[in-house]
């Protein structure tokens, strides 16, 4: 099993070659997640993201998460990579994925790493708007968010 | 003492700026916040927000020593 691994990208995600690098002779199933960048949140029309990272505390919790994941539910590789920088509507903003024997412990591993980034990893995410105005997603409005962890801002 | 703050996203645009060093004489991250307070137009108060010390994450109580560095975390929004 090759080392399980959390990472940046400042350029776009490519699903393909992501995928090659879960390729295991003892894995049956592969299961994927991609979050998309949506073109509106919370009724605002939006036309861009931009996603910032604390780069050196996230890798290592993006990696515990991942190193969770795989212990959890034995599967055989796991990897996640989010972008950073600007992204348009329809891009790749994280991607997931797991390969496994079969593929009940996949699914379950992926969204449970897709869910604990959301929540644990420190990264940022700024919406720019049809009218111009744009906002730190979760902290501008924060008196209503900030104890709602199942808050949704999925791209699912 | 000198501690290194680095500052992101909403934390950033508020502070103007992405890093400093600073002389304090807080002893504690909490401490700290709330002397930025009294610097910064910063909309988010401690309650909202993690920290980290030495690029982990650290309780707020967490004493700090000479030269730590020090970040401040709003509620994160990856995915």
């Amino acid at each position: 099993m090759s080392a399980p691994v959390f990472t940046f990208s400042t350029v776009a995600l490519d699903s393909n070659d992501l995928r090659r690098q879960l390729a295991d002779p003892a894995s049956g199933g592969f299961c994927a997640f991609e979050g998309w960048v949506r073109n509106n949140n919370e009724g605002h029309d939006v036309t861009r993201l931009e996603y910032e990272a604390f780069a050196e505390l996230a890798i290592k919790e993006g990696q515990r998460i991942i190193d969770e994941a795989v212990k959890k539910f034995g599967v055989n590789r796991a990897a996640c990579v989010h972008r950073v920088g600007s992204l348009n509507i329809g891009d790749i903003a994280v991607w997931v994925g797991v390969s496994s024997g079969h593929r009940d412990e996949a699914f379950k591993a992926c969204r449970y790493i897709i869910d604990e980034v959301k929540h644990r990893v420190p990264i940022w995410k700024k919406e720019h708007y049809v009218n111009g105005d744009s906002g730190w997603v979760n902290c501008e409005r924060c008196a209503e968010h900030a104890h709602d962890h199942h808050h949704g801002h999925s791209h699912a | 003492m000198k501690l290194n703050i680095r500052y992101y996203a909403i934390l950033r645009e508020q502070a103007g700026k992405s890093a400093e060093s600073l002389d304090s004489d807080a002893t504690t991250p909490a401490a700290l916040f709330e002397q930025l307070q009294a610097r910064y137009p910063f909309t988010l108060n401690a309650s909202q927000l993690k920290v980290a010390v030495n690029t982990e994450f650290r309780a707020w109580n967490t004493p700090l020593k000479d030269g730590d560095s020090v970040v401040f975390i709003p509620p994160v929004a990856g995915g």
